[in-house]
């Protein structure tokens, strides 16, 4: 390195001001959405209550009380610890998240004796339960928040992340039935009277491994290739990983019984391997392999039965729901129905029936949403969840390094892909499989980790809004032998 | 309740509901079009920026101070840099203040120094060296608006 022959400049003191004003700026913002969110939640409740009690209980606002509460927690905690963090992220899925507390709590009423309704306890039945894991997932969501405070520390644990990402994939494959299989799929851990779904948090460790691997063969990856049909083809070699991947979903698929969660596993690796190369040939491999690997599924479950004959009846459902209405089409048909009730503008809230959809709680969460709020809600919340991807997006196209890059690209990405594959599911576009809709739909693992990933997206925004300061590389966190092991820069070999 | 209070709270919720959806695209409008709004204005001093010297510095205007680094080309393009009062360093070695990925670059390339309100490009004695749009950097060079500067396959421009 030559001597400088620029002296370094003193910093001034005045330079302070404008960056202070930025980044409470965005702050403040953020705390009025909230607020706006809040009201918008509470405006929800108090309608539920008007039309399915025709009153309004004294205590419909405790609920809301609660999550405002610890939403503005996680707010005061960003604004210490990530002030220059995306405004727009935490709102966002504070209304989603609020609304599914809200939307439950509603369906509690409907089960709900006529003489009970008044009086529901707050933490009781489903609303209940999900208010609560709301508690435990945002203050969670804040912790990993203070634990983490550079993300490119993630990193220096790639390994051991992607081992542990396996390894709660393969656990209930492996485990015996009567402790994994919830409704023909086979994703969970269950212990006693409690649940939970290990592949969900599954996905933020598998993307931190996937996004390390890459940036250290994106090169070999993106350079070495052969052009056939106008196409670049990476080499034979090369595919390696993606093969092994692309087993690993389909043995999800055939082990688990969940298309879901394979597709979203597999539509993980192959958009962070695109973004990593900007190989389009990559797309195309993996649309390849992964509707070559449902056709064969599909074929086998037809001819052989065995574990694949759950996605055979499935794929058969979408192809017809109405073909069994009262038989295996049930909760498809009633699914539809529920939104084709609910029309344009819906039924109001709490002026449905969202008790006539099976398992409204967790997968059709969306059709009772809809039933109600009518296609004029449900494009709001589309657009809600198009909004936090395109945040996450954002925070990784202005990140500086390339392992925040692929990991804010690949967990938006993975989010937006879910809400499709479900909501896909749900309105008949797709196969149903049995996803959670992310922060609508009742459940502790889902909610837990989906806040981790907003959590991983807002620390990497604010890396991406901070303005550098200081020394080269940054951050206190990258320090030290910090940098060594979170290996940004490929080197020719 | 009744009715009409009913029909007010439910369409109410439904309009509160995309009221929210356009105050959030408000708040970020600035940033979803970052990208359109800045090319337009960095594309009048673009045309100028062809010959360097010594004498650029006096022309540019104190109200024009550069405030963001923008990555216009290669691997990390799209990648904003808000410029402080430190200088940046650029290389393929990872404590650079931007790590480029590029075959290129050396691993300690080149940096950007802040002086008086005008950012200056040093060579760090890089192997293919550094270029102000299409002269070679050869001391430390003032950088105009929105004049590139190239190392190895990556663009780089400084935006107000």
């Amino acid at each position: 390195m030559t001597a400088p022959a620029v002296p370094a400049p003193t910093p001034a003191t005045t330079g302070e001001m404008p960056r202070v004003r930025e980044s409470s700026g965005r702050r403040n913002a953020e705390l009025a959405l909230l607020i706006f969110v809040m009201l918008l939640v509470l405006a929800y409740s108090a309608t539920v209550e008007a039309t399915a009690l025709d009153t309004i209980t004294g205590d419909f606002w405790v609920p809301v009380a609660l999550v405002a509460g610890v939403f503005l927690g996680l707010h005061v905690v960003i604004r210490f610890l990530a002030p220059y963090a995306d405004p727009a992220i935490v709102p966002a899925v504070a209304l989603l998240n609020g609304l599914g507390v809200a939307f439950l709590r509603r369906i509690d009423l409907a089960f709900a004796d006529a003489n009970e309704r008044a009086d529901l306890p707050i933490f009781s039945g489903v609303g209940g339960r999900q208010l609560a894991w709301t508690l435990i997932a945002v203050v969670l969501a804040a912790g990993l928040l203070i634990i983490v405070r550079d993300h490119r520390a993630v990193s220096r644990y790639a390994y051991t992340l992607g081992l542990v990402g396996i390894i709660l994939v393969m656990i209930p494959a492996v485990l015996p039935s009567q402790f994994s299989e919830i409704n023909g799929a086979k994703l969970w851990i269950r212990v006693g009277g409690f649940q939970i779904q290990p592949g969900e948090f599954a996905k933020l460790a598998l993307v931190s491994f996937f996004a390390y691997y890459l940036v250290r063969k994106r090169e070999v990856l993106s350079l070495a290739s052969r052009r056939f049909l106008g196409i670049d083809f990476p080499r034979g070699r090369d595919l390696g990983p993606v093969v092994a991947v692309w087993l690993l979903s389909l043995m999800v698929l055939v082990f688990e019984k969940d298309l879901g969660t394979a597709l979203l596993y597999f539509g993980m690796f192959v958009v962070i391997l695109y973004v990593a190369t900007e190989r389009v040939s990559w797309l195309i491999i993996g649309l390849l392999l992964f509707f070559g690997g449902a056709v064969l599924a599909y074929v086998l479950g037809a001819s052989v039965g065995g574990p694949f004959a759950n996605f055979y009846q499935r794929a058969e459902i979408w192809m017809d729901p109405f073909a069994k209405p009262y038989d295996d089409g049930y909760q498809m048909v009633q699914s539809l129905l529920g939104l084709g009730t609910g029309g344009l503008f819906g039924a109001g809230p709490g002026g449905g029936q969202p008790n006539k959809i099976p398992l409204v709680v967790s997968d059709f969460v969306f059709a009772g949403l809809g039933e109600e709020i009518g296609l004029f809600g449900l494009s709001a919340l589309l657009v809600v969840y198009l909004l936090i991807a395109e945040r996450g997006l954002r925070a990784g196209l202005a990140v500086r390094d390339s392992f925040g890059k692929l990991v804010a690209g690949g967990l938006a990405f993975t989010l937006g892909l879910q809400v499709f594959v479900i909501v896909g599911g749900v309105t008949g576009l797709i196969p149903l499989t049995g996803q959670t809709t992310p922060f609508l739909s009742a459940g502790g693992s889902s909610l837990m980790a989906n806040w981790l990933i907003i959590a991983m997206l807002l620390r990497i925004s604010d890396a991406a809004g901070r303005p550098v300061t200081g020394a080269p590389g940054g951050r206190a966190g990258a320090a030290g032998g910090g940098p060594r092991h979170s290996c940004m820069v490929p080197r020719r070999r | 309740m009744p009715e009409f209070v009913l029909t007010v709270a439910r369409f109410g919720f439904l309009v509160l509901l995309w009221i929210f959806v356009f105050t959030v695209v408000g708040v970020i409008r600035r940033d979803l079009f970052a990208g359109a709004k800045s090319s337009r204005l960095v594309a009048a001093p673009r045309g100028v920026g062809a010959s360097t010297g010594p004498s650029r510095p006096a022309k540019v205007k104190r109200g024009r101070a550069a405030h963001q680094l923008v990555v216009t080309a290669g691997q990390l393009a799209g990648t904003r840099i808000t410029l402080g009062e430190a200088q940046i360093t650029i290389g393929r070695a990872e404590d650079s203040t931007l790590v480029i990925t590029d075959d290129y670059a050396s691993a300690r390339h080149a940096r950007l120094v802040p002086r008086a309100g005008q950012w200056f490009i040093e060579d760090l004695g890089s192997t293919n060296g550094t270029y102000l749009d299409r002269a070679k950097v050869t001391g430390p060079t003032p950088v105009p608006l929105g004049v590139p500067i190239r190392i190895g396959r990556t663009s780089l421009e400084l935006r107000p």
